[in-house]
């Protein structure tokens, strides 16, 4: 163990600072992971488990059986018999104080029991319906299409546009390019909080409140995507828009066919940040979308933690839900993420 | 796979636009293409950047209801004198516009506590990580993986681990000691917002600060290493005094973000109990878009106060900047 875990080490001994290191990244794990992993766990119990105080770390559920005879599976209980002995069986019907139970390997002999004598026998079991209900419960596919639609049509135009407005800043000579290029660099500086209630007005004159393009045309001119791709179409040498020209191939044609293929690198790491940040957005939609059928799943889940009696076993559901696809995309694109962020510092 | 299947749609896209690249370009020349490459872009940032930069103004010196600026009456200075209205800035419950203080002071505690802390956390972090260890890739994950995480996922997580019956309060009881109402009693709220919000954007400083690190040369920790210095002489002789541009960069960063605190907390506490965990943003929302009427012109008013800061903010982040640059190249 001690040899494994110096091993890149080079000296055969641990000093505090090793035994400090691994501490701590064990304690991270717990402190990073687990709230993920608990929130998980918790999303496949049932109703009932989730309200139980103290929980328990794994989803339970009640074990049911199939009695010969009843259509539908039977909840299990150990029950006390008259007897003084602890058998565990079915339970078929409830009256009152009585329940009726039955041994499921001879369904003839009923036992009537009060229900003090009896506890329930929980196994392991994931309680998948909290996420094939979601559809029939709640607008879920709607919200699921409304934050899909806008996190795609986004980033596509904001590539496009982007990519578009780094070709001019980074491959023409022109008046007044340097004074472009700083300000869309200013607009950093303007976080949306400070025009939120203008950029509400202009929306409304354009007639795109309770619609996704209100949350798509404001959000499409990333300063940080045009900064991107004009650092990295810096990069491509002047010649091939030289040579292009001679050709007599049109401007439109350069940018399509020969710079925009060559910074296709760039753009797969404006493309990752666009979906999650578009992904993610919160405050602007909160303010533009109202209408519930329009909510994004962020705003859906939002709406549904804030009601009076928030069903804990959907909500989980549905927040596991909209963690996934970013979840995914870093686990294929670590690289990819980390890199950018080092690099381009920005988020 | 994919690049077959959008092959099609893309280059049919791309003949549509293509023709008034064209005909511009057959009618002007050369001259305007950089213009027409750039107008989509400049559209969008002066429709939605600039101009409502502008309009803003006008709306934090009219009053009344109305959204249409044509039907809001001028008021002059008279929402920002409201907002600043206090017999004594320290005690909001003196100021007319109470709300509006209790989330300035909130801020400004918040700011101060949690860049501190969380700068100081993504330093250590860097600095483990940035050791030669197994699976250093994978532990870098670790860490950065809820920066990526959205901000009501990031409340509902810890909302369902703090509520009254969640897990946090059965280990207390577990272990002893005694349950607490962690969201919804002031003093435990803040703390915990603090925490989240730590929780969630640490990643981020640490993979700049951890870029840093490497970028210190190696050759001086062999040096230190050859006269047996003690790991920590090398890390406040060697490693803090490189690393110190790296540091401010992040704490100004930090806490331009910090002062626009709003998303996690609206959906973890929604600003309560009472008004403990109500921040600038979130008193600008409230008065512009929750309140029964929405007082536009003050809610702008408060969006002046909030960009004042941050103008001045990012002042400082492009004056450390430029010393940092300065610096590296004297060096």
């Amino acid at each position: 163990m001690t040899a494994f875990l110096t091993r890149t080490r080079g000296r055969g001994r641990l000093d505090w600072t090793d035994w400090f290191t691994y501490l701590y990244l064990a304690l991270g794990l717990f402190l990073m992971f687990g709230p993920v992993a608990w929130l998980v766990l918790s999303s496949f119990k049932t109703e009932s488990a989730i309200a139980e105080f103290p929980p328990r770390l794994l989803p339970m559920g009640q074990k049911q059986v199939v009695v010969p005879g009843e259509d539908k599976p039977k909840p299990v209980f150990r029950v006390k018999l008259p007897d003084g002995s602890v058998k565990e069986l079915a339970e078929l019907r409830r009256i009152g104080l009585t329940s009726t139970m039955v041994d499921p390997a001879k369904p003839d002999d009923l036992v009537r029991v009060p229900i003090d004598a009896r506890t329930p026998v929980r196994e392991f079991k994931l309680a998948t319906e909290n996420y094939t209900d979601l559809a029939a419960k709640f607008d879920f596919g709607q919200y699921l299409w409304n934050s899909v639609f806008i996190t795609i049509v986004a980033t596509i135009i904001t590539l496009l546009f982007n990519s578009m407005a780094a070709f001019a800043l980074s491959k023409y000579r022109f008046g007044g390019r340097k004074v472009v290029f700083l300000l869309i660099l200013s607009t950093l500086m303007v976080p949306p909080t400070i025009v939120l209630v203008p950029n509400f007005l202009v929306v409304s004159e354009l007639g795109l409140l309770n619609s996704l393009w209100g949350v798509i045309w404001p959000a499409v001119a990333t300063p940080t995507g045009v900064f991107l791709l004009r650092q990295y179409m810096l990069t491509l040498p002047d010649e091939l828009l030289e040579a292009a020209r001679l050709d007599h191939a049109s401007e439109w044609r350069i940018y399509w066919r020969i710079v925009l293929p060559l910074t296709a690198p760039a753009l797969a790491v404006l493309a990752i940040f666009s979906v999650m940040w578009r992904w993610n957005d919160f405050l602007w939609p909160l303010v533009v979308l109202t209408k519930s059928e329009k909510f994004t799943l962020q705003l859906a889940l939002n709406a549904f933690q804030g009601d009076l009696v928030t069903q804990w076993n959907y909500l989980l559901a549905m927040t596991v839900i909209t963690l996934l696809p970013v979840t995914v995309v870093f686990a294929f694109l670590q690289k990819f993420i980390t890199q950018g962020i080092a690099s381009a510092g920005v988020k | 796979m994919l690049r077959t299947l959008a092959a099609a749609p893309l280059a049919a896209a791309s003949r549509v636009v293509e023709a008034p690249f064209r005909w511009v370009q057959s009618a002007f020349g050369l001259s305007p293409m950089p213009w027409l490459f750039l107008a989509p872009n400049l559209l969008i940032l002066g429709v939605f950047t600039f101009l409502p930069l502008v309009i803003n103004f006008y709306y934090a010196f009219t009053g009344g209801a109305e959204l249409y600026p044509s039907q809001r009456p001028y008021v002059g200075a008279e929402n920002l004198a409201t907002l600043f209205d206090c017999g004594n800035y320290f005690d909001p419950s003196s100021c007319r516009k109470d709300l509006f203080w209790r989330a300035m002071w909130n801020t400004a505690k918040f700011s101060v506590l949690q860049v501190t802390l969380m700068v100081g956390f993504s330093v250590v972090t860097a600095l483990v990580l940035n050791r030669k260890m197994a699976g250093r890739g994978f532990w870098r994950g670790v860490f950065f993986y809820p920066v990526l995480l959205s901000p009501v996922v990031v409340a509902l997580i810890w909302k369902w681990i703090l509520q009254r019956e969640g897990v946090l309060n059965a280990v207390m009881i577990a272990s002893g000691g005694a349950p607490a109402e962690w969201l919804t009693s002031g003093g435990w709220a803040f703390w915990w917002v603090i925490f989240v919000s730590i929780w969630a954007h640490m990643g981020f400083y640490t993979l700049i600060l951890l870029a840093g690190l490497q970028a210190i040369p190696r050759d001086l920790y062999e040096a230190a290493q050859m006269d047996h210095a003690s790991p920590w002489r090398t890390f406040s002789r060697i490693t803090l005094p490189l690393l110190l541009p790296n540091l401010l960069v992040v704490g100004v960063l930090a806490l331009i973000r910090a002062v626009q605190i709003f998303d996690e907390v609206f959906v973890l506490t929604g600003g309560g109990p009472g008004s403990a965990t109500t921040f600038v943003v979130q008193f600008i929302y409230q008065t512009g878009f929750m309140e029964q009427i929405r007082l536009y012109g003050m809610a702008a008013a408060g969006s002046l106060v909030l960009a004042v800061a941050l103008i001045l903010l990012t002042l400082i982040q492009l004056r450390v900047a430029n010393t940092e640059k300065a610096e590296a190249e004297t060096r």
